[in-house]
């Protein structure tokens, strides 16, 4: 739908900070957009220079659609990123920096959607996955999830005792967490298989990662036999 | 106002001339698409003009390798604010198709259309006069499934996401038809220049 209003930039405060894994932090920007969030979108973050120059990057939003006036990002701290090195090591509480926003009409999940809904992540690719099922979890909880989680070891994986607690407490919403360091597996066609009995066929299925990863685990639910107009990818990285 | 403790690492001057705003420089190419990656057959690969849902010519990959091949270098700019300098691509012109096919323009927009449905509007002008092609090869070698292979739109002068990945045909439509992006609030023309990144931009 041709949305007629400008996206303008707008200045946020930092009102929370936490740590998630060892180099991933939790930020969470109190913002006003004049329009409502949709789970799975991002947004982009400006930061300013005294000279005048600017960087911006881009986030996915963690937290589910609300209408507190705040969004989390979860910023992985590469010690030589330009931006996500000002998160990590300058960002405190109170400071104020501009994101643009929301962003993005294709990588979302509506309650109206509907399921079966199955997410696909690896590694920092589960956060807008974190969102639609924060979003399922308050707003319609009756549709069937399955996330299917890819991650180097355990102390990387985001939202760890979250994931692990909802897939307890959640009617409908399981978890498949696979490990892939150290002689773990990556995702094949058996843990595809696996996925999909487990949760049925799929309405809607997304997909975010790293490139390789996204390739090749949208190429095994084609293969699984999944319409490939269900399926929606979001990749990062080269 | 600055943003406290921002320093940031500027690009050298040579590069930042180079950088439509709000763009920053990389070394990768990365991939973006809405979905999985079409499978296509070389053998039924068919790309074809239509004047609405009026088939002008369709071409087989066969005839299509048989057209003029045009090259092209420069620089390309993604929306989502990566550019990429001096990339190689070489394919068939848009003029070339046209003449090929003994048509003339019958209206002033075209939709493109790629293998997996993605859409998006390019004002015909925009195509002709050697401002873009349908590339078959990138930096010398056919161009990869992942970045839209056999053959994607290339019109380098616009943000990325009108050079449409996989593509089957160009649709000359009555009005200027917004395709699956710019139905999702991205911008009806996508200047990188003016950074007509979204509708009101």
């Amino acid at each position: 739908m041709i949305d007629a209003i400008r996206l303008p930039w707008r200045e946020t405060t930092i009102v929370g900070i936490a740590p998630v894994t060892r180099r991933v932090k939790s930020f969470r920007l109190a913002v006003a957009f004049d329009r409502p969030v949709v789970a799975g979108q991002h947004v982009d973050v400006r930061l300013t220079a005294p000279d005048g120059y600017q960087a911006r990057r881009s986030y996915s939003i963690a937290s589910a659609p609300s209408d507190d006036g705040t969004i989390e990002l979860l910023v992985d701290g590469l010690p030589d990123g330009e931006v996500s090195g000002f998160f990590d090591g300058i960002a405190e509480v109170g400071d104020t920096l501009e994101v643009r926003g929301p962003i993005g009409g294709a990588f979302v999940w509506r309650p109206e959607d509907g399921g079966p809904l199955l997410l696909v992540g690896g590694g920092s690719g589960v956060v807008p996955l974190l969102a639609m099922l924060r979003h399922r979890a308050v707003a319609a909880p009756e549709v069937p999830a399955l996330l299917l989680y890819s991650a180097r070891a355990v102390d990387e994986v985001l939202a760890h005792a979250e994931l692990v607690r909802r897939a307890e407490t959640e009617a409908g919403f399981q978890l498949m967490l696979h490990l892939t360091g150290d002689g773990g597996r990556r995702i094949d066609a058996a843990v595809i298989a696996t996925a999909l009995k487990r949760l049925g066929g799929p309405r809607h299925t997304f997909i975010c990662g790293a490139n390789p990863f996204v390739t090749a685990a949208s190429n095994l639910l084609v293969g699984a036999g999944l319409e490939p107009r269900t399926i929606r990818t979001e990749r990062f990285g080269g | 106002m600055s943003t406290r403790g921002f320093t940031g690492r500027p690009p050298p001057e040579a590069t930042r001339t180079r950088l439509p705003p709000g763009q920053t420089r990389t070394e990768d190419f990365p991939v973006l698409q809405i979905g999985p990656n079409p499978r296509i057959d070389l053998e039924t690969w068919c790309f074809t003009l239509r004047a609405g849902s009026r088939p002008l010519k369709s071409w087989s990959w066969t005839a299509f390798e048989r057209l003029p091949r045009t090259r092209w270098a420069g620089d390309i700019h993604c929306v989502t604010q990566w550019s990429k300098f001096d990339t190689r691509w070489e394919g068939v012109s848009v003029d070339d198709l046209l003449a090929d096919a003994g048509v003339e323009a019958p209206t002033a927009y075209a939709l493109a259309e790629g293998y997996d449905d993605y859409t998006t509007n390019v004002p015909f002008a925009d195509l002709t006069g050697g401002r873009a092609m349908v590339a078959t090869h990138y930096d010398g070698a056919p161009l990869s499934l992942d970045h839209g292979g056999p053959a994607r739109l290339l019109v380098p002068h616009l943000y990325f996401w009108k050079s449409a990945k996989w593509l089957k045909g160009l649709r000359f439509t009555q009005k200027d038809e917004g395709g699956f992006w710019e139905m999702r609030g991205y911008h009806m023309y996508g200047d990188p220049w003016r950074e007509q990144r979204f509708t009101g931009d």
